[in-house]
């Protein structure tokens, strides 16, 4: 992009404050229409069948009894999503986690589904359906799972990214290397070297909204879905990929998301409810119980890391590497990949090798979860940091600080760093007040730091300009947390109106271009560097309107406060038209007033934060309570300053949750325990502080008003800054997230028994 | 499924006595409807006891209080007297789930729930709490700790409903606590539990004591070896040590989801100390 | 087996009919069609389905449909007086305390239920009190911040109310 603005000096009128979200008063009164509020007339309830089983061949399935139901319109096994793919591995992965085909190889797994014409129906018909099993050895931990003498999650797994090729199957699917100099050397000038293994169990995203959609696939080839998705422009590539319709045929409309941090990016029920309707000719309403969204979803990967620093006695990095295995469930996924890039980025170094390897394990397949992959890395890096700096009594953050990115940076997975914000946050973390805040008994204060890529991409918006001079903005990328408000305010500021004249909304699949999905921390940044280009489009188009309707050359107009003003010789004693004056008089100036924008929003620029955080332990039952917490990140530019805050609370709560409580738990059986809200333990309002945040806006040169993606980062440093707190508070390191009470007090028992 | 709601007692157990298949009593539901959504259970009859006036009331007495099956423990949180009188039972009822959850639940339906976890059974054992039984036979009287017998069993006949809880009246200089291990601070079940009753004489010395622990065996206990470890002291370091130390000898827990044998052993000790200390400072002892 | 219900749904006179195990919350969303009523676990967990019953805060996941009958069922799409919103309502919005809003209509009832019985709560009465209510995107910084001022805006009106009579 051509950056036509001053970085940092300009003036802004509406980007910066903070008014009410256009969809706000639908959200407070019970009107918003989530993804399981829709209902299509004569529609179908479906349940689905789940494997039991963490492996097994599928024997047989005998459909029979649920078919002669009264009751009963459809029940389809994979025999009904015949695989179209193709060889294509992503979709092909998609389609047998979707039904399980010949094998089921999750406890979870879907292998049969019904719909009917009411859900106790449908639940009836679940029961009836038998499915003849061969159970198979299973395996669901990490490195067990690496170990060559483990059960082959996927027959005839060779390892991919390692040349030659080794010769023998594994579960070790991906392998996959970043960094540069040569750490050996680097290590060689080491004064200290600290070497440990870091575990992190799997985590699950926790929207409170429950996956849904409701179908409708006609004969004729044609359909409509409902549901409640991150990108409902891929839901409907990949959907009429598996079903074999046209794209255009298929139209697909995104619901209010009621959250989703990743894990509504991917398909996991659609094709299902897709098929039933197919098959039945009827529309077909799915929803996941909570149970199904923990088994059969796409949590995050569990991860063990072996990770080795050097430091000289100055305390400079002399070499920092790791091996990342991130288990990614039966199919592999670029997590581990992501982890071997995110480690290292927030520091400048010479010597730094990252090794990224990808573990199958019987677990549901392994989606995004917020700046995926990014924390587990962040808590290796960041934990042995902070016990390097207590071997040379260097402050943690002057350690830090010392060796910080900056704008220059080759960063340790290649690409070499424009103005970055890593430097700024830590000053900014080095001066605040909570630095130097009063621990009392138990208690331990603790930072971390922590990185994310953030992405743009392809984004497609419309601006129409309606004949009362309000202003509607289309987008494609949904609006996952306020960025209607967000993108509202672009616009009022681009046209220079009041951002009540502004309606954003986010439309179907085929009103507008092809939009990425809001992964990346893109939404914002994307859709508004849209937003802006078709609002100079727009301006151009009244300018012109305004010279004809004066009759004087377009060039003698400018856009100023919303208005067109005549200029130069054409001056006179015109007055200003605004865009009402303007919109109102459209049909006679040549019809509707409209600009759309299809881009590829490159130049997203990264992201940094620091975050402190304080905490006490109870010594006594390792319960361990976060009392003060505070966020500083980058935001480039804060469009919406509450709702950024927002972004940075809510990242950081996650990551206390996975710090201390969360973690998927699966019996010797390979069943997961704890598939509820009750006992997989996401943080309740009285387990927290207030979270505090500061705003830093660093612009990214690569956007008009210099605004970067804030969604993702906040996530990263928690796991970190609260191993480094519980370290300081009881004087031992942690090593096994979560921090869970049971972990803390055999961590404390050890370190009493070593002495 | 046939649902039922009648207006008194003898109805509620005649319908249960009667009917066919499986039946089960409704009092809040935060675990029947539970069970009944995951499939675990699939009833044929619901008897709803929230209609029965008798059950709904807590009652004040000389002999102490008879809280009915049907209060929810929302209801008990509001009642001052009770309170006053059994802060612990009452903190304990405060502690199932949440405000949502305490507007249904009941300590009568935490009992019969038979769950070891259940937060406010041991605080009614070391009340020395009793349950009121009506039955197709009559009526019968049970000590709190009799009535679950494994987890999710209980010692019920059919048709049986416990139509009340009594707990004795408060006793000068006598108080109880319950304490429980949660990894949150609400919206959870107990990891390991403890509740302790006890009644001072002079010089502040424990006279009577009761000591329960939850979650740590197949149900709610009652360890007479850690009240006699504490009576006849006035909970020094050695009393809190061998009061530890009876509380590790009763442990049997298991390794689940929610806790390690060596965990709720351990935890176990420190949540008894740590009740005991807070009901004898209640009971106005002073060191 | 299907049951006939009568209730006073959000101050009206409100006959349906529901299956005899049918969830109130199953019963609100689908036979009457109150969809602010949220699912977020069927199981008491989240809170996302909270209403009052008789007044009475409960998860409507764990209230059978026909235990409504003679009873009063109160739910967000009852909160405001007309057109007017009431005072949560506004300061959720002013204070961006919602950002998905899954979560919000279970919030906000929760929230009213715990201002009138404390009109004046510490923000850890706050934080207990809305305990039974999760929210994954917020931190519930903002929610504590948005029901601390709704409070303090209530006994303003309050006092108002009281000095003018």
């Amino acid at each position: 992009m051509n950056a036509e603005t001053k970085l940092g000096k300009r003036e802004f009128r509406s980007v910066g404050t903070r008014p009410v979200r256009p969809d706000g008063v639908d959200k407070v009164t019970g009107r918003a229409r989530y993804g399981a509020d829709f209902d299509m007339p004569g529609q179908l309830v479906a349940r689905v069948l789940r494997s039991p089983h963490a492996h097994a061949t599928i024997k047989k399935i005998d459909t029979s009894a649920a078919e002669k139901l009264p009751g009963v319109k459809a029940v389809i096994t994979s025999k009904d999503l015949p695989d179209l793919t193709d060889g294509d591995e992503e979709l092909g992965a998609i389609l047998e986690n979707c039904m399980a085909r010949k094998k089921a190889y999750y406890d979870g797994h879907a292998v049969a589904a019904v719909a009917a014409v009411d859900a106790k129906t449908a639940r009836a018909a679940i029961k009836l359906i038998k499915v003849d099993y061969t159970v198979h050895k299973h395996v669901t931990d990490v490195d067990r799972a690496a170990d060559p003498k483990a059960p082959l999650v996927m027959k005839g797994c060779i390892t991919q990214g390692i040349d030659p090729a080794p010769k023998k199957a594994s579960n070790i699917a991906k392998q996959s290397e970043f960094g540069h100099g040569d750490v050996g050397k680097g290590f060689k000038k080491a004064d200290h070297i600290v070497e440990r293994n870091f575990r992190t169990e799997q985590t699950h995203q926790g929207y409170i909204e429950p996956h849904a959609c409701v179908a409708s696939i006609s004969p004729d080839g044609t359909g409509e879905m409902w549901v409640c998705t991150q990108g409902h422009f891929v839901f409907r590539q990949q959907c009429a990929a598996l079903l074999g319709l046209d794209m255009a045929k298929l139209r697909v409309t995104s619901s209010e998301i009621g959250g989703g941090f990743g894990g509504k990016t991917h398909l996991w029920l659609e094709p299902v409810a897709m098929a039933l309707s197919r098959k039945a000719n009827l529309p077909v309403k799915l929803v996941m119980t909570r149970d199904e969204v923990f088994r059969a979803s796409g949590p995050t990967s569990a991860t063990s890391i072996d990770i080795k620093i050097g430091i000289t006695n100055d305390g400079t990095i002399t070499a920092g590497e790791a091996t990342l295995r991130y288990a990614s469930g039966p199919w592999p996924g670029s997590w581990a990949l992501l982890g071997a890039m995110t480690a290292f980025a927030c520091y400048d170094l010479e010597n730094v090798k990252t090794t990224g390897q990808e573990i199958l394990v019987n677990r549901p397949k392994t989606t995004a979860y917020r700046a995926p992959s990014a924390p587990m890395a962040a808590f290796a890096v960041e934990s042995v940091l902070d016990e390097l700096a207590g071997k040379i009594d260097m402050d943690p953050v002057q350690l830090r600080i010392k060796n910080a990115a900056s704008e220059g940076t080759r960063s340790s997975y290649g690409p070499v760093y424009g103005p970055i914000g890593i430097g700024p946050t830590l000053e900014a973390a080095a001066s605040h007040p909570h630095m130097k805040a009063k621990l009392k008994k138990n208690q331990g204060r603790g930072m971390a730091c922590g990185f994310w890529f953030n992405f743009g991409g392809q984004s497609c918006t419309n601006l129409n300009i309606d004949i009362d001079g309000s202003v509607t903005l289309t987008v494609g990328t949904i609006d996952v947390g306020g960025a209607r408000a967000s993108l509202s305010l672009v616009v009022a500021e681009e046209l220079g109106i009041d951002y009540e004249q502004v309606k954003t909304i986010v439309g179907d699949t085929s009103t507008l271009g092809y939009n990425e999905m809001t992964d990346g921390s893109r939404g914002t940044f994307a859709s508004s560097m849209s937003a802006i280009m078709s609002a100079r489009q727009v301006i151009d188009i009244m300018r012109a309107r305004a010279a004809d309707m004066w009759g004087i050359p377009p060039e003698d107009v400018e856009w100023q406060d919303g208005h067109a003003h005549a200029s130069g010789k054409s001056k006179k004693n015109l007055p200003p038209l605004s865009i009402a004056d303007i919109a109102s008089r459209a049909a006679k100036t040549g019809g509707p007033i409209a600009g759309h924008t299809e881009l590829n929003a490159d130049g997203a620029g990264v992201s940094f934060a620091t975050h402190i955080c304080d905490v006490e332990v109870d010594p006594e039952t390792g319960l361990t309570r976060v009392i003060r917490y505070t966020v500083i990140q980058d935001a480039g530019k804060a469009v919406h300053p509450t709702y950024v805050e927002g972004q940075f609370q809510g990242g950081a709560t996650q990551g206390i949750g996975w710090a201390l409580n969360e973690e998927y738990i699966y019996g010797e059986d390979g069943r997961l325990q704890n598939p509820g809200f009750l006992d997989y333990r996401i943080p309740v309002c009285s387990d927290l502080p207030m979270i505090d945040t500061q705003i830093l806006e660093i612009p990214n040169p690569n956007h008009p008003y210099g605004i970067r993606g804030v969604g993702e980062t906040s996530i990263v440093p928690p796991l970190a800054a609260i191993g480094n707190a519980v370290s300081n508070a009881v004087g031992v390191r942690m090593t096994h997230i979560p921090m869970s009470p049971p972990r803390i007090l055999d961590a404390l028992e050890n370190a009493e028994q070593e002495g | 499924m046939l649902y039922e709601s009648p207006n008194t007692l003898p109805e509620a157990v005649n319908l249960l006595a009667k009917a066919k298949g499986n039946a089960y009593v409704l009092a809040g539901g935060s675990d029947l409807l539970v069970r009944m959504k995951g499939g675990y259970i699939e009833p044929d009859l619901v008897v709803d006891i929230k209609r029965i006036k008798s059950m709904s009331t807590i009652k004040k007495t000389p002999e102490g209080f008879v809280i009915g099956g049907a209060v929810s423990c929302a209801n008990i949180g509001e009642h001052t007297a009770l309170r006053k009188a059994w802060p612990g039972v009452v903190e304990a009822a405060n502690l199932i789930g949440s405000d949502q959850i305490q507007g249904r639940c009941t300590i009568v339906g935490n009992l019969c729930n038979a769950s070891p976890a259940a937060d406010s059974v041991p605080a009614l054992i070391a009340a020395g709490a009793t349950a009121l039984i009506e039955g197709p036979r009559g009526e019968r009287e049970v000590a709190v700790e009799k009535i679950a017998k494994a987890p999710g069993v209980t010692t019920l006949k059919k048709g049986e409903i416990v139509a009340a809880i009594q707990l004795p009246a408060k006793q000068r200089r006598s108080a109880d606590a319950y304490l429980r291990f949660t990894p949150r601070t609400e919206m959870d079940i107990a990891v390991v539990s403890a509740a302790v009753h006890l009644t001072l004489g002079a010089k502040s010395v424990i006279e009577d004591a009761r000591v329960s622990l939850g979650a740590v065996a197949a149900k709610a206990l009652l360890v007479k070896p850690a009240a006699k470890a504490i009576i006849g002291t006035t909970l020094d370091d050695e009393a809190l040590q061998k009061l530890s130390a009876a509380c590790a000898a009763a442990c049997s827990p298991i390794n689940d989801k929610r806790g390690t044998v060596a965990f709720r052993t351990k935890v176990a000790q420190v949540l008894a100390r740590r009740a005991a200390l807070l009901a004898y400072e209640r009971a106005g002892g002073k060191k | 087996m299907s049951v006939l219900v009568n209730s006073t749904i959000n101050g009206d006179p409100i006959q349906f009919s529901c299956e005899a195990d049918e969830t109130l919350m199953d019963a609100l969303r689908d036979r009457v069609g109150l969809k602010g009523v949220k699912e977020g676990c069927g199981t008491g967990d989240c809170g996302a389905c909270s209403i009052r019953l008789d007044g009475a805060l409960v998860c409507s996941c764990l209230v059978l449909g026909a235990e409504a009958q003679g009873r009063t069922v109160d739910t967000v799409e009852g909160m405001s007086d007309g057109a007017k919103l009431h005072v949560l309502q506004e300061k959720f919005l002013e204070h961006a305390a919602l950002q998905c809003g899954i979560c919000t209509p279970g919030f906000l009832v929760a929230a009213q239920a715990l201002l009138e019985k404390n009109p004046t709560p510490t923000e850890e009465e706050i934080r207990y009190g809305l305990a039974g209510n999760l929210c994954r995107c917020t931190g519930y910084d903002k929610i504590v911040r948005a029901v601390q001022d709704a409070a303090k805006t209530m006994n303003r009106k309050a006092k108002k109310k009281v000095s003018k009579s």
